[in-house]
């Protein structure tokens, strides 16, 4: 009886996270349906091949006669996409926002490049699995606060652990650049803005830190420092640095920090006003992993409609952009960023260039692309297809999702609870 | 011993102005006041009657005679002041000169204080009327000096702390006099304002509808205590009755704060005298409309450094805007006949005052009206018009002499007498010693220069082309002048002194050596060319007045240069959501006149009408956000208490957010405005229509059914912030609505029965609930509670109109329906609680699919402009089909705030409130391309290039003049960022 009433207990309480699907063992054949490469190209009708997790073949469906497979899916009339991609995410780090218990984000200190996102990563978050419907299927963990917050990991969104979801582990170092101007007051006697007297010396700070890295990396030392330890990987480019920033002063001397540390890979993270500052972006070969598409303008005077249009202002000046979603309710958000490139799309950005601001540009700044970001041939069989566009919440709507080649669950505990009460009204 | 001392010194400083009947100790008596006249002046005896070479005539601080045509008794002090201007001295209302203020202000506690500290007095500590501040009084003459020195003499003094904040005296800037002498009228006002004291920690009110509410209690409250009802005492009340008829005060401040101040005046009978802010030409019509007058002060901001570009980006355009419009307020306030006076009360130095009145004079400000508004009209409101504010015979001696014109930038106040007391601030008559001499001493000659400001002199000693360096000390008739020698190895100095003669200067000399002899130094003829042409530089330098930036409905950026009006408007050829059985009509034609549909249907010809091509468009009715926070301001939320029935958003609607016309751009042409959540029965609604640039007034939909919001859950019982509050949990939260409609039901019978009743605006509330006038709208998030209020409400044989958030309304859906309840949803929200957990997005579709009536909310100035995208996500989660789903956002939510005979759907007769979308409003690809409400388009995409033009024009212009006014040295202040609070159901803060 006690037993009986754990497991209840266990059930109720503890969300129900879907069983990873396991490693692809029969071959899928998927026909007929619309393939968004997500390099800016359609296939029409494609026909898309699945072998061990790969994508074997992808081509045109009428130019080519398929071999026999074990699993044949009809897609003729769907819609077919590359799995979405989540940087900068704290997805599975915090369950619920008002519970403290719950919240593992962020670190004491300044500079922790030690701190790694990837062991707090709860694969079985209810938030986790609730993203997948709406085609997110990779998320780059990634932790917060101090001047450097910690490293990130990418992981795959089905997994029965951290362990088992990676994909690019420790794939970058967060760095929240000072802010140029600082304020007095409150928001209701707003005491005035002035230049942020330690600009300099934070800005000095973070470039002494770089400095003693490099050296300590150079050194044969006998005892570990930890905090530079994180740093190492970061003058091989194995590990990129993100630097958090909007302002335009911050992303200028950002890029400046780039080219006199000469870190190979750098991406700016928010970039508001990194359109104010694209030719300098494109000429240092610096990404940016733009703020929040659905959010209101930070200035009263600024275009009201400016975070709807600054991807494309971005992208046309040749800028590699990808979304995120860092800020409030972020988690939860996480499965709305089809909709941010679609809201994009909306204000004047080519449709299938949208699309890539959310697969294959960001699998560039996040360097997964060799396998994700795109349907082709070689790549990770990491897909899904949706009945209609699924940039648009009204045809979004998910049957198959498979992500290396496994066909994951699409339910969760949103949907076991919809059955649940439709089934009880059903049966009154 | 020391105590003898001290009382000894007490008396004696007593003793000096002792009042007649008062024994002295310390000499004797003395009665004898001379005749002082002051002659050949120009005499302002008021704002309108000037009189040149005029004599005034006053004996024992009081006027005896003024005119041209005065006999001067013999004997009689004169003083001539020929050249120079006289006026009546200065009064300001509203001061806090010579307040003894507390020094112990309370910490701040971790743990809220609901309940009051004072025993025998309100149940609210903000509430001081018993307080006075002729009791509390500590004359300080630097400060009544610094008065004194840009022309007041009398002032109006009151401690501005709590929302009563007592009695304030009227008293002169006399350091001659003692109290005795000074105070005029010892309780001449009772002081009102919106803000808590800053001596008491008692919770409530924590928001300005708080404030207002408590305000108009006490008003009910005074008048049934004076019945004799009460059985307790409330000192605090019996002192507001008695000062019933002193004159009011309300320290309003903001343009609309002094809207809001008129209103409750209004409701009682009672004209506030209003303290404004300096930005009522930004709503210049409503000010008019008070009827009020007004006390304005100048208070200018200083140039922003817009020196650093990112700063500079921070500062909005309304700020720099608001740099060049307010030093214009006062001549556009004129210009309307507003009646006002002025106030020193914002200036920071006292000296910025009279600097900025001459600057609103030089913009345009009538001299006689800023007379006025110094003098007689403050005279004439405190009733003392016969002793202040002119200089006609029996008035006080209270008067400033002037170099000149007093708004002339270059005068100088001479002197300032209060009550025939003299006070020399800068000295009359001086004898200009300027000019080149011969000085010549111990034998030897030198030429001497002296130069410079009259005050400030300079002088110059040289001899065969070596200058001396000299110091030059004059104070009238003694010159005092320190030369060095020449000596090169050690300092050596001259020391000279003497007085002023006819045209030369002497005295004696102490030489270097230390022995005396006499030196002279004679005038030598004065080139008049070099003084001209010193005035003519001046000239050149006369402030130019710049052009006014027009003021904009609303006056910040988006603004519209006329407030938008209502056009006849045909849209042709549209793809129209009827959101009735029509459903959706292809290629039809929609005619909108005075502010109505009044057409739908094919091939619609009006001649008179603007003609909008919707080919390929969709036409909706506008976006009802059912749960909306922007447009409030100053609190969402009244959590001081754990009912606030009594407060009403209403009285904040901020006409002038700029999220409004962000709305407008999501297509959303009415919100209703609710209270936030932080306890079980909150506040009043608003519902607005989102007419930008009108009024808050204009913007509330008058004749729409009345709301309220009430709350469940975690924010209610404080599980996230603050604690000590009944109840912590779910039990309590029933208990309390028990309560609240308990004493609900007795006050109505009491009311019926007892014609002495406390009139207690809360519980008029609960009953209007009780009797179906009044509806509630619910925050709820488990199905526990939401089932809890719902039987509850049964229990008082009413029910529940709404349930918003409902976030677990999937899981009793078929009870809401059995209830007759809505349910106004997020579309996905979830996870940012534990009260959410169980939250899903296909709760509208199972809600709706029980038959409960459905809507998507906002509760977020961000989400609000994507309600359209909200309500797709029903289409998504549950298939909910896309006619339905649109409903969610238009015609539900009317039906849920029962305008839907006005609003929600696209029929003849409904109000024109209407949006073309680029694309099916649905899709994630739809552009809300132009806004209508009431017949008026309040946002247009079209128009946005141009606009975002004009708004970077005007920046630029504006930056340029700012560093401009840098570049001259004018004072400058840091960029200010403007903050824009967004405000959701759970924000709550210190007021």
């Amino acid at each position: 009886m006690k037993k009986y009433i754990f497991l209840l207990l266990l059930t109720t309480i503890a969300f129900g996270q879907q069983t990873p699907a396991s490693k692809q063992t029969k071959s899928i054949l998927i026909l007929g349906g619309r393939a968004h490469v997500g390099n800016g190209t359609v296939i029409e009708n494609s026909l898309i091949s699945i072998k061990d997790g790969k994508i074997a073949i992808i081509g045109d469906g009428t130019l080519m006669k398929p071999a026999k497979h074990d699993i044949v899916i009809n897609a003729s009339g769907k819609e077919i996409y590359p799995g979405f991609i989540a940087p900068n995410t704290t997805l599975g780090l915090v369950e619920i926002d008002a519970v403290k218990a719950t919240d593992d984000e962020s670190e004491l200190g300044e500079m922790n490049p030690h701190i790694r996102s990837i062991i707090a990563y709860n694969a079985e978050s209810g938030l986790v699995e609730v993203a997948r419907p709406n085609g997110v299927l990779l998320a780059q963990i990634t932790p917060r606060g101090g001047r450097i917050s910690g490293t990130s990991s990418i992981v795959q969104l089905d997994a029965w652990n951290w362990e088992d979801a990676i994909i690019k582990e420790n794939d970058g170092i967060h760095l929240n650049w000072p802010r140029s101007y600082s304020r007095a007051g409150w928001w209701a006697e707003p005491g005035g803005i002035q230049p942020n007297k330690k600009y300099d010396e934070q800005t000095t700070e973070i470039q002494d830190f770089f400095n003693n890295a490099k050296a300590y990396a150079a050194s044969k030392v006998s005892v570990k420092d930890i905090p530079y330890e994180g740093m190492k990987g970061i003058e091989s480019g194995d590990k990129q640095v993100f630097i958090h920033a909007d302002g335009e002063k911050e992303i200028i001397d950002a890029i400046l920090f780039k080219k006199k540390n000469n870190i190979k890979k750098m991406t700016i993270v928010g970039g508001y006003y990194a359109y104010k500052n694209a030719a300098l972006l494109v000429e240092n070969n610096v990404s940016v992993l733009l703020r929040r598409v659905h959010d209101l303008p930070i200035l009263e005077d600024e275009d009201v409609n400016l975070p709807f249009k600054n991807a494309k202002l971005l992208t046309d000046a040749g800028v590699l952009v990808g979304l995120q979603n860092e800020g409030d309710m972020e988690r939860m958000q996480a499965r709305n960023l089809p909709f941010y490139a679609g809201t994009c799309a909306a204000w004047g950005m080519d449709r299938e260039k949208a699309l890539q601001l959310i697969t294959s540009n960001s699998a560039k700044i996040l360097g997964i692309d060799a396998n994700y970001g795109t349907l082709e041939t070689g790549k990770s069989a990491t897909l899904f297809i949706s009945d209609g566009d699924a940039l648009d919440m009204k045809t979004n709507k998910i049957s198959t999702a498979l992500i290396d080649g496994r066909q994951i669950s699409l339910e969760s505990h949103q949907t076991e609870l919809y059955e649940r009460y439709k089934e009880k009204f059903e049966n009154k | 011993m020391r105590l003898i001392k001290f009382l000894f010194l007490f008396c004696f400083t007593i003793a000096v102005q002792a009042q007649d009947y008062f024994p002295k100790n310390d000499g004797v008596k003395q009665s004898f006041k001379n005749h002082v006249a002051i002659t050949n002046a120009t005499i302002y005896v008021s704002s309108t009657q000037k009189l040149e070479k005029a004599t005034l005539l006053f004996k024992d601080g009081k006027i005896l005679e003024v005119g041209t045509k005065v006999s001067i008794p013999k004997n009689a002090t004169i003083i001539d002041a020929t050249g120079k201007t006289i006026y009546a001295s200065f009064i300001d209302v509203f001061s806090e000169f010579g307040i003894q203020k507390p020094t112990d202000r309370p910490e701040r506690g971790s743990s809220a204080q609901y309940d009051s500290s004072r025993e025998g007095y309100y149940w609210n500590d903000h509430i001081k009327t018993d307080y006075n501040a002729f009791e509390n009084l500590n004359y300080e003459n630097k400060s009544a000096e610094k008065l004194r020195a840009i022309g007041f003499g009398t002032v109006l003094s009151h401690f501005n702390d709590g929302v009563i904040a007592g009695t304030g005296l009227l008293w002169t800037l006399n350091d001659e006099g003692n109290n005795a002498t000074r105070i005029l009228n010892n309780k001449i006002s009772q002081h009102f304002t919106f803000s808590r004291s800053k001596f008491s920690r008692q919770s409530y009110p924590s928001s300005l509808m708080g404030s207002m509410a408590l305000i108009r209690q006490v008003y009910h409250d005074g008048k049934w205590y004076a019945t004799g009802a009460s059985k307790t005492k409330d000192l605090a009340l019996e002192s507001f009755n008695a000062n019933k008829n002193l004159i009011q005060i309300f320290n309003a401040g903001d343009k609309l704060n002094s809207l809001r101040a008129n209103k409750i005046g209004k409701e009682f009978g009672v004209n506030y005298l209003i303290k404004g802010d300096g930005n009522e030409f930004e709503k210049i019509n409503e000010i008019k409309n008070t009827g009020a007058t007004y006390i304005i002060p100048l208070d200018f901001p200083d140039a922003y450094d817009v020196s650093d570009p990112y700063l500079a980006q921070q500062v909005s355009l309304s700020d720099m805007k608001f740099w060049n419009q307010a030093p214009f307020n006062l001549k556009i306030l004129a210009d309307n006949n507003i009646p006002f006076v002025l106030t020193t009360y914002d200036n920071k130095d006292a000296k910025d005052f009279l600097q900025n009145l001459r600057k609103a004079v030089l913009y345009g400000f009538p001299k006689e009206k800023a007379i006025a508004a110094l003098t007689e009209t403050p005279a004439k409101l405190m009733n003392q018009s016969n002793t202040l504010g002119s200089l006609k015979k029996g008035a006080l001696a209270n008067f400033i002499i002037v170099s000149g014109d007093i708004f002339d930038k270059d005068s100088k106040i001479h002197e300032n007498w209060v009550q025939g007391n003299r006070n020399i601030l800068d000295k009359m008559n001086v004898e200009d010693i300027r000019g080149e001499y011969n000085l010549v001493f111990d034998n030897k000659s030198f030429d001497l220069k002296i130069s410079g400001e009259l005050e400030k002199l300079e002088a110059k000693t040289s001899k065969d082309s070596i200058d001396y360096g000299t110091k030059l000390n004059y104070s009238e008739p003694w010159v005092n002048l320190v030369v060095k020698t020449n000596d090169s190895i050690k300092s050596a100095y001259y020391r000279l002194t003497g007085t002023k003669n006819l045209n030369y200067l002497e005295g004696k000399v102490v030489l270097e050596n230390g022995q005396e002899t006499s030196w002279k130094a004679t005038k030598k003829e004065v080139t008049e060319k070099s003084k001209d042409k010193k005035k003519e530089d001046k000239k050149d330098e006369e402030p130019k007045v710049p052009i006014m930036v027009p003021v904009t409905f609303p006056n910040l950026a988006y603004g519209n240069e006329n407030k938008p009006k209502q056009e006849t408007l045909l849209f042709k050829n549209a793809t129209v959501w009827t959101g009735e059985k029509e459903g959706i009509l292809k290629e039809t034609d929609v005619l909108i006149e005075n502010g109505k549909i009044v057409r739908i249907g094919k091939n619609i010809s009006a001649t008179n009408a603007k003609k909008i091509d919707a080919t390929g468009k969709h036409l909706t009715a506008g976006i009802i956000d059912e749960h909306s926070h922007i447009a409030i301001s100053n609190g969402v939320n009244e959590g001081g208490q754990n009912s606030s029935a009594e407060v009403t958003i209403e009285d904040v609607v901020n006409s002038d957010d700029i999220n409004i016309y962000r709305n407008l751009a999501g297509g959303v042409t009415s919100s209703n405005l609710l209270h936030g959540s932080a306890n079980p029965i909150g506040g009043r609604a608003a519902f607005i229509k989102l007419k930008w640039g009108y009024s808050p007034d204009e913007m509330i939909v008058k004749d729409a059914p009345k709301y309220i919001k009430f709350a469940l859950g975690e924010n209610v019982k404080q599980s996230n912030w603050g604690s000590g509050r009944f109840p912590q949990s779910r039990m309590g939260v029933e208990q309390v609505y028990e309560d609240y409609f308990t004493r609900a039901l007795e006050y109505k019978k009491e009311k019926a029965s007892n014609s002495k009743y406390r009139y207690d605006i809360e519980m008029e509330v609960l009953n209007e609930i009780i009797s179906k006038k009044r509806f509630i709208t619910c925050h709820s998030y488990v199905q526990s509670e939401i089932n809890m209020l719902m039987k509850l409400a049964e229990r008082y044989n009413f029910k529940i109109q709404t349930f918003t958030h409902i976030l677990e309304g999937y899981k009793l859906a078929d009870k809401m329906a059995e209830h007759g309840v809505g349910g106004s949803t997020f579309a996905d929200w979830w996870a940012y609680k534990y009260e959410v957990n169980d939250a899903i997005p296909y709760n509208a579709a199972l809600m709706q699919s029980q038959g409960v009536m459905v809507s998507i909310n906002s509760d977020d100035a961000e989400m609000s402009r994507r309600l359209n995208q909200e309500a797709a996500k029903a289409v998504k989660y549950g298939n909910v089909p896309e006619e339905q789903a649109w409903n969610f956002v238009t015609l539900n939510p009317a039906k849920l705030l029962q305008v839907d005979n006005k609003v929600g759907s696209i029929k003849v007769g409904k109000d024109a409130d209407v949006v073309l979308w680029s694309d099916n409003p649905l899709s994630i690809y739809a552009k809300a391309e132009k806004t209508i409400v009431d017949g008026t388009i309040f946002y247009d995409l079209e128009k946005e290039t141009a606009t975002l033009d004009v708004i970077q024009k005007q920046r630029s212009e504006l930056i340029n003049n700012l560093l401009e006014a840098k570049n001259k040295g004018l004072k400058t202040q840091a960029p200010k960022k403007k903050e824009v609070k967004h405000y959701h159901c759970d924000t709550v803060e210190e007021f």
